[in-house]
């Protein structure tokens, strides 16, 4: 069986500087892979490539059988790819129930979209209790939530989360990662990215850690979780 | 001698002039950040797009039927130079550093206004533009309003609320506010943000259309250099309003508009003041209007603060 998403040979640069130098891995449906390594590592960048954001230098990208070299990154998510981008990005001024629709922009389905809103105000309550509510009026963690849900909302084969627990508080942290516990128990496909490391790969199936640009080390994530430079490097370990 | 009722027309009539071309600038901005400083000659294009085809119409033609189509004409070529100038011109430079468009907006605007000075028909003097007919409204006996004055009016506020309308409710218009927020999350959740821009410079095109026949029947002819104060006082009107917000840019040029006419009028009465009044210091005015909104609120009437707009 074909992944459902494979990377080869992945290449992306800013100007002169070479962020991502040449990375390969792969997603099979159903599975949760994550990306961890320290700041700069080059993990936004990838997936930033992915979703048609940035143009890479090199390498091929197969998503669901099609490449994605060259395709834009509006047509990007009709494919079924969908992004919660790196410090949430929720558009401020519009409702909060505003930002889910715009998460369905692209489907037809009315009665569709009307029962996702639904699945995802019952992920995050508080979401539909403050659905008319500006979204730049949420808490950091309220944001996280609906950046999640948006993302869902287009109905993706797989979902990329860049940091979703990112300046969150403990508490906080817990429920973005049992959210994304349940999103796996319910088949969807993740493509994690987390500095939290011991949270990240207690839930993913394979897990590869990243540095200044390359991939060098692989592996299943309980794998990693025990591997003896991973807890060094990544787990506050000595 | 003025009255104030007379003033404030006249102020209205003005601002809705400007506000209209406002959008333009304010739309523009509000989605790539650009000063599209060719914006007056596009208001400019609008006029000579509505006379000539006032021209090419058979002579004699109710004005119920050549006002229609003086928009459509002056609306297509103002909106094609305006989408035009969009793909050729500042598609290439975006991601370039900020000054690139910026000049090339400027030599944009000189190209056009020298292109309509060498090449439209007599464009060296002002152009004679139809009158609507019904000549002058007496609404009391200290408030005139012309035929002429009455199109603007009645078109300003019908191209606002279609705009808001537009923007609030359909998914274009949602596009179009999720764009404004942020571009490149609005193409994560698939929206073409290339065809979104489009129509911002599309829609800013035709509002400077419907101002320039609007400056027409005001003034009774066109010229080719007629976008430039007309486009500095419209962008004044879109910095007053708060850029980015299409309610602040209408606004802004109502505000502009009386201040400049109750200036106009009212400046002089003051003891000390009588050498400031008259049409000659109008623009001043507008611009010191400007000057104290930029020092006490530099967003604007309307404008978020820059830090909610990140
Ligand atoms: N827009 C940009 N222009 C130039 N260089 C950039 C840009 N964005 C990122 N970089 C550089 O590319 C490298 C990889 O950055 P990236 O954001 O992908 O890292 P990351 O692994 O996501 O880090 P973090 O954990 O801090 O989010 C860094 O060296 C960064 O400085
Ligand atoms: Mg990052």
């Amino acid at each position: 069986m074909t992944a459902l998403l494979e990377v080869e040979d992945l290449k992306v640069a800013y100007g002169k500087i070479e962020a991502v130098k040449g990375i390969s891995f792969s997603v099979e449906e159903g599975q949760v892979v994550t990306l961890i390594g320290t700041n700069g590592a080059g993990k936004t960048t990838t997936l930033r490539t992915l979703s048609g954001l940035l143009k890479p230098l090199s390498g091929k990208i197969m998503f669901n059988g099609q490449p994605l070299n060259g395709v834009p990154a509006h047509k990007i998510v009709a494919m079924g790819l969908a992004h919660s981008p790196e410090g949430r990005r929720i558009f401020p001024r519009l409702s909060i129930a505003e930002n889910l629709q715009l998460g369905a922009f692209l489907r037809k389905d009315s009665a569709g979209i009307e029962k996702d809103m639904q699945r995802a105000y019952d992920l995050f309550p508080i979401l539909g209790e403050r659905r008319k509510q500006a979204a730049g009026t949420l808490s950091g963690g309220e944001q996280q939530m609906l950046a999640m849900g948006r993302a869902l909302m287009s109905q993706p084969k797989l979902l990329m989360l860049d940091e979703p627990s990112m300046g969150l508080s403990p508490i906080m942290m817990q429920k973005i990662m049992a959210t994304i516990a349940e999103l796996k128990a319910q088949g969807t496909t993740i493509l994690l990215v987390e500095q939290n490391a011991q949270a990240a790969l207690s839930l993913a199936d394979q897990g590869h850690v990243m540095e200044v640009g390359s991939i060098v080390l692989s592996g299943t994530g309980q794998d990693l979780l025990h591997d003896e430079s991973v807890r060094k490097a990544y787990l506050g370990e000595d | 001698m003025h009255t104030l009722p007379q003033q404030l027309a006249n102020g209205l009539i003005l601002g809705s002039m400007y506000g209209l071309i406002a959008i333009g600038y304010t739309m523009v901005y509000g989605i790539v950040q650009l000063i599209n400083f060719a914006h007056g000659e596009i208001f400019m294009t609008g006029g000579f797009g509505a006379l000539t085809t006032y021209l090419i119409l058979p002579d004699g033609i109710s004005m119920w039927i050549a006002l229609p189509l003086m928009l459509i004409g002056g609306g297509l070529v103002a909106v094609l130079i305006a989408v035009g100038a969009e793909r050729f011109a500042y598609r290439p430079l975006r991601g370039a550093p900020r000054l690139a468009p910026l000049i090339t907006a400027i030599g944009l605007s000189l190209a056009l206004q020298q292109a309509v000075f060498n090449w439209y028909p007599d464009a060296e003097n002002p152009r004679v533009f139809p009158t609507l007919p019904g000549g002058a409204f007496d609404i009391t006996d200290n408030l005139k309003i012309q035929s002429g004055e009455l199109f603007v009016l009645i078109a300003a506020p019908v191209c606002m609320a279609s705009l808001a309308f537009f923007v609030r409710t359909s998914r274009t218009g949602r596009a179009m506010q999720a764009t404004a927020q942020d571009p490149d999350t609005a193409q994560l959740m698939g929206i073409d943000t290339n065809r979104i821009i489009v129509i911002a410079f599309a829609i800013g095109g035709f509002f400077a259309a419907v101002a320039g026949v609007a400056y027409g029947f005001r003034v009774g002819s066109v010229t080719y250099d007629m976008g430039f104060v007309a486009g500095l006082k419209a962008f004044t009107a879109a910095v007053l309003g708060g850029i980015g917000n299409i309610y602040g840019a209408m606004l802004g040029g109502l505000v502009l508009g009386l201040a400049e006419g109750l200036a106009t009028a009212y400046i002089a009465d003051i003891p000390g003041m009588d050498q400031f009044g008259g049409q000659g210091w109008a623009s001043v005015w507008a611009f010191i209007l400007l000057i104290l909104v930029l020092l006490f609120r530099p967003q604007g009437l309307l404008g978020e603060r820059v830090a909610d707009r990140a």
